[in-house]
């Protein structure tokens, strides 16, 4: 590790990973089949193993998680979105993963201070995206139903995926190439699941990057109020 | 029971649909089997009421795992801590996948999860009214862990020498998984309890509130047990409700003693002649209340699993239609194999 920790990309990534990890684990007893009870909560492990590495490199990974506001969150707008039906956390899961899965690539390519992380993250993000690819068909070139659900959520989502590639301080990444690679994976898999990509905009209403900058939609301030208020309800106790 | 008895017996055919055979000499075989503690498998000759018995009690046993779930998961999002956190979902997981055992130790006796799944939704089948109590506080997590699942391995070690294989088999790599988890909630309890006198006291509250379900999870007194001499028979049971009872309690008094914790039961004191420790008499009319449905969880519980489940169908359906269009396993995911990702990424914390 260099000297210096690049807090602002820990936190970014760190809370990515811990957002996102909680609404998987919203799951919990509500999956649609009994494998994904278990397939849901393991992805939602790993992301909560990868969040807890990456906090505790920018501080206490509890005082991160309980004790911040909203706005100091610097999560993606869409890992926060609420899980809605099952197409739509798949949708989730394919935009995102397909992402993580490329930027872990060239982070554990590189010799930065998160190439130790990414390195055996990557091998956890290939499964979340197989995941999240494999469903991807089944709901897609499924029934007519699930055909239509999940080009839905495709669409629904689909304006959160800009900010995913806006630079973030402290990560040495080719930005461009990596949107350019993440449309063609993305792209590739839509249409093998017969389904289409999206054409609306991949920006929402507020400037691009907005979940970086701790601007957030109003889902999350409720999912942290759920999150935090034991921990904060007992100032100063360990648990 | 590919087995000597069976060899012996020249019998060794598929199961009670088979009726060519000589049903006295199969049940003879079955017999010596089972009284030289070797193993019935699902193509061995069975009589049919082992065969309903083993059902009953595998699919009850994979209910309550799948219905237990919920209890702990309504504090998941809540975990004070992102290590408890990363404990209690990983112990939830296990759950899941002690579900997954159970439904197909129950396919070797013939009977899909769809079939089973139906009959939880209809009320035909039950899973342990322990889950039909409420988890009001963190401390509740804790108190599981170590109570319920406690009370669980209790039962269930005895189940690994069942004489139905494969239910044994699935009950040996269970067992391993729930010693975990009493562990897990043990060391919850001590935290609390030498936390702040907050937590101290959600940590007493917690254990006041689940120490008498859990002694009831143990099955009605032996006089009372529809089931049991038979089961014992068989082998599938090894000993009584009030023996495993007993045996529980002795463990729990010394255990509670070093959580700094009292149990609430004035009657507790140990019995030096008995060589066991006397406790009170259990609230029955509570027990038989709540089997009956009138537990404060029970319409919760059932619904949310029916919603779950009828939510589910168009995924259940699409997966169906995809692997008919494509010649796949459907819902085997990318590995076609369900359990192969059970395990994650959090060693040494696994649930
Ligand atoms: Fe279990
Ligand atoms: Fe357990």
């Amino acid at each position: 590790m260099t000297a210096t920790v690049p807090t602002t990309a820990a936190l970014a990534l760190g809370d990515d990973a811990l957002v996102l990890s909680h609404r998987l684990a919203e799951w919990t007893g509500h999956a649609p089949v009994l494998e994904e009870e278990v397939a849901l909560v393991n992805i939602a492990l790993d992301l909560l193993g990868q969040a807890r590495f990456l906090l505790s490199m920018a501080g206490d990974e509890d005082e991160l998680a309980y004790l911040r506001e909203e706005r100091a969150f610097t999560n993606l707008q869409l890992v926060e979105q609420p899980n809605g039906d099952f197409a739509h956390t798949i949708a989730r899961q394919l935009y995102f993963s397909a992402y993580q899965h490329l930027l872990y690539g060239q982070l554990a390519d590189g010799d930065g201070p998160f190439a130790p992380l990414a390195i055996k993250a990557v091998h956890e993000v290939a499964y979340h995206r197989d995941h999240a690819e494999q469903w991807t068909l089944r709901l897609g070139d499924g029934t007519d139903v699930s055909h239509e659900r999940m080009q839905r959520a495709c669409e629904a989502l689909w304006r959160f995926t800009g900010e995913m590639f806006q630079p973030v301080e402290g990560l040495d990444v080719d930005w461009a190439a990596l949107e350019a690679t993440w449309l063609d994976t993305v792209g590739d898999v839509l249409r093998r699941a017969t389904l289409t990509l999206p054409e609306g905009p991949r920006r929402g209403a507020w400037s691009a990057g907005a979940g970086r900058q701790g601007l957030h939609t109003e889902p999350f301030g409720r999912m942290l109020a759920e999150m935090q208020h034991l921990h904060r309800s007992h100032p100063g106790a360990s648990w | 029971m590919a087995t000597a008895a069976a060899h012996r017996a020249g019998t060794l055919t598929h199961g009670a649909a088979d009726t060519t055979g000589d049903t006295d000499t199969q049940q003879r075989a079955f017999d010596a089997a089972v009284a030289a503690d070797e193993r019935i498998e699902p193509r061995d000759w069975m009589p049919e009421g082992y065969r309903a018995t083993l059902v009953r009690q595998i699919a009850q046993h994979a209910h309550s795992e799948i219905i237990g779930m919920q209890p702990e998961a309504n504090w998941i999002t809540r975990a004070p801590s992102l290590r408890r956190k990363a404990i209690l979902m990983a112990k939830v997981q296990d759950e899941a996948g002690h579900g997954l055992y159970l439904y197909s130790a129950a396919e070797t006796l013939g009977v899909s999860r769809e079939e089973l799944l139906d009959k939880l939704h209809s009320g035909r089948q039950k899973y342990s009214s322990i889950f039909n109590y409420p988890t009001l506080t963190w401390a509740d997590v804790g108190a599981i862990g170590w109570l319920v699942d406690g009370a669980a391995i209790t039962n269930q070690v005895p189940l690994c020498r069942c004489s139905y294989g494969p239910y044994a088999r699935a009950m040996v790599r269970i067992c391993k998984e729930e010693s975990f988890h009493q562990r897990q909630g043990y060391e919850l309890l001590m935290t609390l309890s030498h936390g702040t006198p907050e937590q101290h006291a959600m940590a007493q509250d917690a254990v006041d509130r689940w120490w008498w379900p859990s002694l009831m999870m143990f099955g009605p007194p032996d006089d009372a047990s529809q089931h049991s001499a038979q089961s014992m028979a068989w082998k599938i049971k090894r000993h009584s409700n009030d023996e495993l009872r007993q045996r529980f309690v002795d463990i729990c008094v010394p255990q509670a003693e070093s959580l700094g914790l009292t149990l609430p039961d004035p009657h507790l004191r140990w019995n030096e002649e008995r060589g066991h420790y006397d406790f009170g008499p259990i609230d029955w009319d509570e027990f038989w209340q709540v089997i009956k449905g009138n537990g404060p969880c029970n319409e919760q519980r059932l619904n949310q699993r029916r919603r779950a489940h009828e939510e589910g169908a168009w995924v259940r359906e699409a997966a169906a239609a995809y692997a008919a269009k494509h010649g796949t396993h459907p819902e085997g995911g990318p590995t076609d194999d369900p359990t192969a990702a059970v395990g994650g990424s959090t060693e040494g914390e696994q649930a």
